[in-house]
């Protein structure tokens, strides 16, 4: 087994579930909302790129329109709906995502179909050129391209957070609404355009998915966890989130090798060897925190 | 000239009633001391001419215009602030940003970052730490210099001497004497009643919801204030508002 | 129960009469439920065996959120949990309907093990995380290799002992049985010190622990009761439906579900729950048949309750009315002169 070409297709792999799950980072972050809509909101993105390319629009060029409006989405979909789920309870929101989910996907379904869609034909030879670095390992420039994306993503939202006055607000907002309107703050706003951020970073995901492999109206449900697990490794931080979705991608990859080598059962899959890190490393914090409790982990294994 | 003004104010603290029937008015570059026991509905009164609270009855006017039904990020941008009870800084960002995001409310004026940091040296050496690691005193200092970066026109300010160690109150009441002087208009609520009076142009009482002595400081003995904090002998109003 | 306060011209009592009243009305309607096999259709015997199953998940998600304050997007893990153990049990040899409860059991007894992990973990990685041991469960009894069809499709086929009626008479009396005895546990715990004890946690977990409140007990009982009851529902779901199929039975959408019902009927109370089981088997009864645009109706139904009654069907009754026809609260009563009570929840 090729350890280090599988470490790096899961480090590229990473890339995209960083991408998928910055928005869910950045509305729980923000708003401690848990948003189980959000993969069907990727994969209302990606049909949204689908129209436009089924009438000739190259995909990348299909993002221009498919991110704002996803955007603009994202600031109605918090005015219209999650502002007064919050407002009535923080356990509200997760009814209404849950509603929301099921009737973009069923809507999805009925004007589109069960078929499989993808990019393919758009991105024409980029759905399978590569770069053979050596003779064991082959890096897609595709995935490059993914992960070079999910960088400037997440690298670009942590400036947005630290640097500038509105990214200041968005902070101070998820900190201490209350406050942060006696300061001058505008929350409703801030709150707006963290959701708007949210679905226009789902939407990047989906189109980037739909690039990657095909997709059907039902196809956000799967990715959902995956997100989820990205942004719990990750610790719920930004920078967290593309660590998380790396750790991510390389336990699913090594994973899915480790079957095909007969040394995993093969239901467990990639998606298992997942499951099992994401455990460990809850795990792993939960007695770093335990141990940092009792004076840190030099003193507690000085006195062992 | 009537700068803010509170008519007939009823306004509920869960399901209790903490504000009833209030009316106040503050002209500008008055100095109003708000006294009263814990529980007195001090800070909700405080919170509701803020606009972080819904009164429930009665109206809030800023230079006669009624803006009961503004959200409280718009009263600062009109040039009112709360330095609300127990500081609450932003404990992740800094010092500096602290006060930087309070400039976002767009109003000009003389202070700046820099200018609180004249007024507030000790904040100075501390602009990049952590808003959750400065001691009470400087945490006090950095709310109160937060709020001044809006460039108020009324200062409301709640119970800012609680839980500081006596120096640092005194460091807190020297900046205020050096914004009365200025001639901000300033409300604020205070449990001590010495530095009250003394720094006060007016002084209103409040007992269970309810003004029930009201006045100039000068004019004002201690025994009255304390008759009526304690409710010991219920609502003289005395000399009234101009 | 009322104790005497020091204060003179308060009581403080749990039982109003609106309370002994419904509860003697609760007892009353058990002993006809009981009687619809032999009374009613079957279709209706059937219908309402599903609505229990229903009203058990939907008490048990409650009890998680809205008492011990645990959000979980995992339970159906026991849930398929149950269904797998009803299995493996009735192939080896048990009787079916022994199955079904030890199943129940044996779901709840895996939930043990894990708790002291899982209850330490705040709030986003424990509704996460849960999900996350749901679907290894998931990947676990797929790859058990003695389960005839796996993926697929299992068969119960330990039913086909009994005949059709029997098979549906039975399943209605079990699955009414431990709704009841369930929903008994929920109300006793309620009333227990622990109800109190899990009050105080939901007001400040702190400053319950500061008084001696043991919170990781307190929340591992309520995790361990609800993971009896979605195991129990899981093995009764596989009496009514019987193919056992993984990726079904270990759907997300079963804790989607529960979310649905505990939250429609309102949380935290106790009545809520049956409420928000009535209302989605309604939907489902009704609209079932229509595919998509069932499920589009079910979502729009979910987010028109979000916007529209946030605190649920009941939650809202309780608000607006004050009324609260269990005795699980306390209530203040004040004795007035003339002697007539006049009450207002504590």
């Amino acid at each position: 087994m090729n350890w280090l070409d599988q470490v790096i297709q899961g480090i590229l792999l990473g890339g995209y579930y960083a991408i998928l799950a910055s928005g869910l980072a950045l509305l729980f972050g923000v708003m401690r909302v848990i948003n189980l809509a959000h993969g069907d909101l990727a994969i209302l993105g990606a049909f949204l790129a689908l129209v436009l390319t089924d009438h000739g629009v190259d995909v990348w060029v299909s993002l221009a329109v498919v991110l704002p409006v996803m955007a603009a989405g994202g600031g109605l979909l918090y005015l219209g709906v999650l502002e007064r789920s919050l407002r009535s309870g923080v356990l509200v929101p997760l009814l209404s995502t849950f509603g929301l989910a099921i009737v973009i996907e069923n809507l999805l379904f009925e004007k589109f179909g069960a078929d499989q869609r993808s990019f393919f034909s758009s991105i024409g030879t980029l759905a399978y050129s590569s770069w053979q670095v050596t003779s064991q390992i082959t890096i897609g420039k595709l995935d490059v391209i993914i992960l070079c994306t999910a960088i400037g993503v997440l690298g670009g939202l942590q400036i947005f957070l630290s640097r500038t006055s509105l990214g200041r607000a968005m902070r101070a907002t998820a900190e201490d609404p209350d406050t942060a309107e006696l300061v001058g703050v505008n929350s409703r706003a801030v709150y707006a355009m963290a959701t708007a951020l949210a679905l226009a970073t789902a939407a990047l995901a989906g189109v980037f998915l739909g690039m990657r492999q095909t997709f059907d109206p039902y196809a956000g449900q799967a990715q959902l966890i995956f997100a989820f697990e990205a942004v719990v490794i990750g610790g719920m931080t930004l920078w967290g989130t593309l660590v998380g979705g790396i750790v991510l991608g390389i336990a699913q990859t090594v994973g899915n090798q480790m079957v095909a080598e007969g040394w995993l059962k093969d239901v467990w899959g990639g998606a298992g060897a997942g499951h099992v890190v994401f455990l460990v490393v809850l795990a792993g914090r939960l007695i770093y925190g335990a141990l940092e409790e009792r004076g840190g982990v030099r003193t507690v294994l000085g006195r062992a | 000239m009537t700068l803010l003004a509170v008519e007939g104010v009823d306004a509920r603290h869960g399901l209790l009633q903490a504000v009833r029937g209030v009316s106040l008015e503050l002209a500008e570059g008055e100095t109003l001391a708000l006294v009263g026991a814990n529980g007195a509905g001090k800070t909700t009164l405080l919170r509701t001419i803020a606009g972080a609270h819904r009164p429930s009855a009665g109206r809030v006017l800023f230079e006669g215009r009624d803006i009961t039904s503004s959200p409280a990020h718009k009263r600062v941008r009109a040039g009112i602030t709360l330095v609300p009870e127990g500081r609450r800084l932003f404990t992740n960002l800094t010092v500096e940003e602290n006060l930087g995001l309070a400039a976002r409310a767009g109003r000009g004026g003389p202070w700046t970052v820099e200018a609180v940091f004249e007024t507030f040296p000790m904040l100075e050496p501390l602009r990049r730490r952590r808003a959750g690691r400065l001691s009470g005193g400087e945490q006090q200092a950095t709310a109160i210099g937060r709020a001044l970066m809006t460039n108020p026109r009324v200062l409301l300010l709640d119970e800012v001497s609680l839980g500081l160690a006596p120096v640092a109150v005194e460091g807190v009441y020297a900046s205020l004497r050096s914004l009365i002087e200025r001639g901000t208009t300033i409300l604020l609520v205070e449990q001590d009643l010495g530095r009250a009076l003394s720094v006060a142009d007016r002084v209103a009482c409040m007992l269970e919801g309810r003004i029930v002595l009201e006045g100039a400081a000068a004019e004002m003995t201690r025994e009255q204030v304390v008759e009526a904090y304690f409710g010991l002998s219920r609502g003289r109003r005395n000399g009234g508002p101009a | 129960m009322s104790a005497h306060a020091e204060h003179p011209g308060l009581a403080v009592q749990r039982w109003t009469r609106t309370s002994i009243a419904s509860t003697l009305g609760v007892g009353a309607l058990i002993g006809l439920l009981a009687l619809v096999p032999v009374a009613l259709s079957a279709s209706v015997t059937d219908r309402l065996t599903t609505l229990y199953v229903y009203v058990i998940l939907a008490a048990m998600w409650n009890a998680l959120a809205g008492y011990a304050g645990l959000v979980s997007v995992g339970q159906q893990a026991f849930f398929g949990l149950g269904g797998y153990f009803a299995i493996k049990l009735s192939t080896n040899g048990v009787g079916v309907y022994p199955s079904l409860v030890l199943a129940g059991l044996l779901a709840g007894a895996i939930s043990i093990p894990i708790s002291p992990f899982m209850l330490r973990l705040r709030g986003g990685e424990f509704a996460i995380g849960m999900w996350v041991v749901a679907e290894v469960c998931h990947l676990y009894v797929n790859g058990d290799r003695s389960l005839v069809a796996g993926a697929t499709g299992t068969s119960f086929t330990g039913l086909n002992a009994y005949n059709t009626t029997d098979r549906r008479d039975y399943n209605y009396w079990l699955t009414l049985t431990i709704a009841v005895l369930l929903l008994g546990a929920l109300f006793a715990l309620l009333r227990s010190r622990l109800g109190a004890a899990l009050q105080a946690i939901r007001d400040d977990e702190d400053a319950a622990r500061s008084v001696g409140v043991r919170a990781l007990w307190a929340k591992g009982v309520v995790f361990v009761l609800a993971a009896v009851g979605c195991g129990a529902a899981g093995a009764l779901w596989l009496a009514s439906f019987p193919t056992f199929q993984p990726a079904s039975n270990f759907g997300v959408q079963w804790t989607a579900y529960m979310i649905f019902m505990a939250l429609v009927g309102g949380l935290g109370t106790f009545e809520g729950p049956i409420i928000g089981a009535i209302v989605f088997f309604v939907i489902q009864d009704q609209w079932g048949d229509q595919g998509v645009w069932y499920l589009v109706g079910l979502g729009g139904a979910a987010i028109l309750f979000a916007l529209l009654v946030p605190r649920g069907v009941w939650g809202t009754v309780e608000e607006r009315f004050g009324i609260r026809l269990l005795p699980v609260g306390y209530w203040l009563r004040k004795v007035t002169a003339h002697g007539r009570p006049g009450t207002e929840p504590a």
